[in-house]
């Protein structure tokens, strides 16, 4: 592309964020095409290949190591530096431990401060590697030409001078931010870069300066021809300025001079900000240069009201917006012959224009579930013309039918509700069964309804069990329906393993909503139907096979686990005994109140009646919100994502909005209970016992699980039961339980705001209601570390560090991964009676309802930490039985998630 | 920079300084029994013993201090530790991993102990604890039908690597040499691990990194070209890299003369002497193998000579008289600039 020598192309495309191709090939382990990948990279002259695993859903870990290490055995493509780049630091080293050319690290910031920078600069150093370090501080990402120079200057300084870090191995890659996007601040973006970078390298001298090109262009996605102008526009400005290298797509570059001139030079105006109308009069011929086949982006402003009704309302539904709907649909339902061809033309013509953008990931969930909202009002709006008519022809016209069902024993719907919305934009009958449904009542409703599909969701483990009961019923009764699976914990391999070999009908994991379109839509017509399962079960099969080679897990016997137990110092710690102050502006103690409970104020428990929720807002955590919404980024970063910023923002206000109103008029009720009993492991090392307050009598016990996987040397085998101490300590300990919802109230605003079609709120409470009663239970937490407990009195935690856990004690809950199996919640129920005390109940498969509640235990020591029980064997789970007072069988199903062995049907 | 560093810079640019020879073919021709291994600490190991030529260290101390002195009398600057397999992970075969530590210590000090009773002012004799590469490899597969698979990793080396380093300069080395290094990424691990170390300790050690160009390819085993494989070790700022054993004089020297050029410290070589006959021996002679050393000397590509796999302290005597007087290599002025590489070498100037 361009003639400067000293430009380095670093190819993009083994990059599972860059390339959904790539990601697709890493997810579904096709590693031989993967490699092709990088080979083609190699030969069309990358010069540094980047590989970046960072998703979700896959280990990245294993799989940089894995890519690498393969990579390693193809001469021509280990031929050229691999750059290592994660945002997770442990992705890095492992990549650095794979690779034994001299690579490059991207990318380390003083994001979390000077310490954590140079420990990694450090090891860059120790590992023998560049290191691109972004222009990314305490305060955030810099934007202006001087924060860039700035924060540059700052980390030169520390690396050359702590470190004597060499300044030739320094990259720094300053932000290339989308320009031309409409607002205002975002104009001199381009500017602010190109002049940072002539400073960065006059004043740090040896460094090297990179960035992300196709950011800059961002605003003209879709537009591959004025995008690929932008592009070498910036580049032919920003070299010379001393841009030297950049992760680049070699496709996305036009040469300079065949630029079209008039294209040229409205370019240079928006990277250059040379006029302020540049914007405007780029956005004027970019239409002239766009390709064939891209849709047109919609005018500004109120202009869209000018256009025919069937454009109108195909602007209102791609925007969400719902102001007009109702005029708009009486107009055209004057226009047409039948109200039911409003529907069936120009809003199902609109909600097609969504099903695409929303396909081709240009639109995201949040702005889709909002076009359903005005969807939906413009049908209601119809429905008594059409009920008049009495059109004999009331169904026939949908794409197919589909009931969806959350599985008895469990609450979460969610995700559930999210498909439902998008499966009716495209068209299908969504016949939405609800929460905690007995399998019966699924199956007889897709009998009466002549169902096309069914759809199970379930976000519990138990839930998993009662998927595939389901699907043997369904067996058995000799349905043919295909079956379609969600939710969190649902898995390809569970449903490969443990749901598919139980039907013969077509069973299909879904992993999100937007996948589930095209699914439903294949699974409705037969033909297509008949490929897809044939499709599938050969997938399976390599799924069942691949599984079944991973269960050779090396297990330790228990009792070996046990002598691997953590052995934490008694001798030289004093347990805190729990302040319990009898009055504290929340609650007051109380005795305990459960069976054999005696008081002699060592134990106490504190009732949270109608706590304020204002004081929750605060410490909310915003990332698992977005996440709720398929919007994957960490906030407030996401806020600013060139990519889906402004929905997020969108999505951000919104919420701030409801949760004035949710605190103002109180559609929510926060109630919570916490209690602290004196406790001691038993001498088999797993149990934990509940003693009285004269620590004479064992009252109740919690039963632990332990780890019992094989561990490399000088690594436990953790049990929760390891972070109490032990009768022969001669130690006084305790522990503490704890249940808390702000859910209260929130069923019946759902059902509110879906009586007047309005699934985005209806969404949009529940997922506050969860992220409340998560920060409920932070706040919870600390309360009970400064106060209640009190062992850290003096604690002064922002919210940054409560969620990155920077305090002592853990507060693990049943049916997580320290302590995986659910009925660890009777035992806490009992122990604090969490029904009578805050109203919340548990279902049979132990979920808690409300859904948006949060509960667990507390440990103290300072050791205590999160893990991950993982597999046991068949010797663990009887022992756990036997404590349990169960039969074996019993434990299976409870520790089915967790067994290491396939139990004896 | 430490002292001992220093002192070795200043002699360095002055002369050309002179590596022992090799200590298993010295070994081999005492050819010592099974019973000489095993000592009477070991004789009832449960396994056999005979060719783990670093438990002689233990075994048989004044044997390998006599060939320490045989080499020093010749003129070696340089004495290296009999240490090539004494990290767990080569010990492992004899089921020795438990002695890695000791081996280290004793080895250091015979070593010590000669230099001092040779090191005078005029020749100063300096201790180069051997890091020798193990009978792994962290970026080749061991199995030919599964490329990902590997029968070792980075962290399990670089704690054998870091273990038998603390060890060595514990029993006093001076140097530490990472030697026939057939995987760059094993050496990585070790300088990791020496990283560490030092940093640990408030410690500069000075490392000398030997690699190894296993074949006319003029490749590593694991695929570098020579100067890939500095690129690759540059950060552990060597006192010296070079390259030995595998070739003899005649097939290594223009690798040694592309180090020569390419690398901005001091550069060694210690070939063999030529490659192994039909019966597994080196033809070699000592005035054969003085000629090309004396010649790479003339033509100013060296810093360090020596020799490895069927030198003895004749083909090392010769050496030394082959270098003595002749100008030490001088040091290029090489421009900084990013150099990175992957088998092959990459660099970006600034």
């Amino acid at each position: 592309m361009t003639s400067a020598t000293n430009f380095i192309n670093i190819g993009e495309r083994t990059n599972v964020t860059g390339s959904a191709r790539f990601r697709r090939l890493i997810k579904e382990e096709d590693y031989d095409t993967a490699l092709e990948v990088a080979r083609n990279q190699v030969e069309n002259g990358a010069q540094i290949i980047d590989v970046n695993m960072d998703e979700g859903m896959l280990d990245s870990v294993e799989a940089m190591r894995k890519f690498l290490n393969l990579m390693a055995g193809e001469p021509d493509i280990a031929r050229v530096p691999v750059m290592v780049d994660s945002s997770k630091w442990e992705v890095i080293e492992a990549g650095l431990q794979c690779i034994q050319g001299k690579g490059m690290v991207n990318s380390i910031s003083l994001k979390e401060g000077e310490e954590k920078f140079l420990e990694q600069a450090q090891a860059c150093l120790d590992y023998g590697a560049a290191v691109v370090v972004m222009a990314f501080d305490e305060d955030g990402q810099a934007d202006t030409e001087d924060r860039k120079v700035e924060i540059a200057q700052r980390a030169y300084k520390l690396l050359t001078e702590t470190l004597d870090f060499p300044p030739e191995d320094i990259i720094f890659d300053l932000n290339i931010f989308a320009i031309a996007t409409g607002i205002e601040e975002h104009n001199n973006y381009a500017n602010d870069f190109i002049n940072a970078t002539k400073r960065v390298r006059e004043t740090c001298p040896g460094c090297h300066v990179s960035g992300g090109l196709s950011n800059v262009s961002f605003s003209f996605r879709g537009n591959e021809p004025v995008r690929r102008a932008m592009h070498s526009v910036f580049l032919y400005h920003a070299i010379p300025a001393g841009l030297d290298m950049a992760i680049v797509n070699a496709g996305q570059l036009e040469v300079y001079d065949d630029i079209p001139d008039e294209l040229r030079e409205a370019c240079e105006d928006v990277v250059l900000n040379r006029r302020g109308d540049a914007t405007e009069r780029l956005l004027e011929i970019a239409e002239q240069y766009k390709g064939e086949g891209a849709k047109a982006e919609a005018k500004q402003d109120t202009a869209w009201r000018d256009q025919p009704v069937e454009k109108r309302l195909e602007h209102a539904l791609v925007k969400g917006i719902d102001a007009y709907v109702t005029e708009d649909t009486e107009e055209a339902r004057q226009k047409a012959d039948k109200p039911l061809e409003v529907i069936e033309g120009p809003l199902m013509d609109g909600m097609n224009v969504v099903g695409d953008l929303f396909g081709a990931g240009k639109m995201f969930l949040p702005q889709v579930v909002k076009s359903a909202r005005v969807m939906k009002k413009a049908v209601a709006y119809l429905m008594p013309y059409i009920e008049e008519e009495k059109a004999e022809n009331d169904k026939g016209s949908n794409n197919g039918t589909i009931i969806m069902a959350t599985v008895k024993g469990d609450v979460h719907d969610i995700g559930k509700n999210i498909v439902g919305v998008v499966l009716q934009c495209n068209n299908f009958e969504v016949i939405d069964l609800g929460v905690m449904v007995p399998m019966n009542e699924i199956l007889d409703a897709a009998e009466k309804h002549n169902a096309d599909v069914i759809g199970l969701s379930g976000l519990i483990t138990p839930s998993l069990d009662e998927m595939v009961n389901v699907a043997a019923e369904m067996q058995r009764r000799g349905l043919n329906t295909p079956l379609l699976i969600g939710g969190a914990t649902t898995s390809r391999a569970h449903t490969a393993v443990k749901i598919d070999p139980a039907y013969d009908g077509a069973v299909m994991w879904v992993k999100d909503a937007s996948r589930s379109v095209p699914v439903a839509s294949r699974m409705v017509n037969k033909a297509s139907r008949e490929k897809l399962v044939a499709e599938l079960k050969e997938d399976y099969d390599k799924m069942r096979e691949r599984h079944a080679a991973k269960r050779q897990t090396k297990f330790l016997t228990l009792e070996a686990a046990r002598d691997n137990r953590v052995q934490l110092d008694w001798s030289d710690y004093a347990p805190a005994a729990p302040k319990l102050p009898a009055e504290t502006p929340y609650a007051k103690r109380q005795p305990l109140t459960y069976k054999g409970a005696t008081d002699d104020g060592v134990s106490g428990l504190y009732v949270f009646d109608d706590f304020p929720i204002d004081e929750l807002i605060d410490t909310i955590d915003w990332t698992p919100f977005f996440l709720s919404w398929e919007m994957k980024g960490r906030y407030p970063d996401i806020l600013n994502d060139p990519n889906k910023g402004k929905e997020a923002r969108k999505l951000f206000d919104d919420a701030q909005a409801m949760l004035k109103q949710i605190v103002e008029e109180k559609w929510l009720t926060a109630r919570g209970v916490v209690g602290l009993f004196p406790a001691r492991t038993a001498t088999n090392f797993d149990d934990i016992e509940v003693l009285s307050d004269d620590r004479s009598d064992v009252v109740s016990v919690v039963h632990q699980l332990r780890q019992q996987a094989e561990h490399r040397k000088g690594v436990p085998n953790r049990s929760l039961a390891d972070f109490v101490a032990p009768a022969a300590s001669g130690v006084d300990d305790w522990i503490g339980g704890f249940a808390v919802t702000a859910g209260l109230g929130s069923s019946e605003k759902v059902e509110q705001f879906k009586a007047e079609h309005d699934d985005y709120n209806a969404i949009l409470v529940e997922a506050l209601a969860d992220r409340l009663a998560e920060s409920f239970a932070e706040w919870m937490h600390r309360y009970v570390r400064t106060t209640i407990w009190g062992y850290q009195p003096d604690e002064d935690l922002g919210n940054a560090e409560l969620i990155g856990e920077k305090y002592h004690g853990i507060r693990p809950a049943p049916g997580y991964p320290a302590c995986p199996e659910h009925t660890g919640k009777d035992t806490l129920w009992e122990l604090l009676d969490v029904e009578n005390n805050t109203g919340i109940q548990l279902t049979e498969s132990r979920a808690m309802w409300p859904g948006a509640a949060v509960s667990g235990w507390y440990f103290a020591h300072p050791d205590s930490r999160y893990f991950v029980v993982g597999r046991v064997a068949k010797d663990q789970v009887r022992d756990y039985a036997d404590r349990k007072g169960w039969a074996v069988e019993t434990a299976e199903k409870w520790l089915g998630p967790n067994l290491g062995y396939e139990p004896e049907a | 920079m430490s002292d001992t560093r220093q002192a070795i810079e200043s002699v360095l640019s002055e002369r050309i300084l002179v590596i022992d020879g090799a200590m298993g073919t010295m070994i081999q021709n005492h050819d010592p029994s099974e019973e000489d291994y095993r000592g009477e600490r070991f004789a009832d190991w449960a396994s056999d013993l005979k060719g783990n030529n670093d438990l002689l260290t233990l075994t048989s101390p004044e044997l390998i201090k006599g060939i320490h002195r045989q080499y020093a009398e010749a003129g070696a600057h340089i004495i290296t530790t009999n240490t090539f397999s004494s990290t767990t992970i080569a010990q492992a075969d004899y089921h020795m991993e438990d002695l890695a530590h000791e081996l280290n210590v004793a080895a250091a000090k015979l070593a010590r102990e000669v230099a001092e009773e040779f090191d005078s002012a005029e020749n100063p004799r300096y201790v180069a604890g051997v890091i020798g590469p193990t009978n792994k490899t962290a970026s080749i597969s061991p199995d030919v039908n599964d490329p990902g698979k590997r029968n070792t990793d980075f962290m399990e080396l670089a704690g054998a690597y870091g273990q038998a380093a603390e060890a060595l300069l514990e029993g006093g080395v001076d140097i530490l040499l990472m030697e026939t290094i057939f995987d760059t990424l094993n050496a990585k691990a070790a300088i990791y691990a020496v990283r560490k170390l030092m940093r640990e300790r408030g410690v500069d050690i000075p490392l000398m990194i030997s690699g190894t160009i296993t074949d006319a390819s003029g490749r590593t085993l694991s695929g570098q070209t020579t100067e890939a494989f500095y690129n690759s070790i540059s950060h552990a700022r060597p006192l010296t890299v070079g390259l030995n054993c595998a070739l003899g004089p005649d097939a290594l020297r223009q690798y040694v003369a592309e180090m020569s050029r390419i690398a901005p410290c001091y550069v060694h070589a210690y070939p063999n002497a030529g490659l192994p006959n039909e019966f597994g021996e080196y033809d070699l002679t000592p005035d054969e193998m003085a000629e090309h050393i004396g010649e790479w000397a003339e033509s100013g590509l060296l810093n360090m000579a020596g020799g490895c796999c069927g030198s003895t302290p004749e083909h090392i005597g010769a050496i030394a008289q082959a270098v003595a007087g002749k100008a030490p290599r001088q040091r290029p002025d090489i421009q900084r600039a990013m150099r990175l590489s992957g088998l092959e070498p990459f660099t970006a100037s600034a």
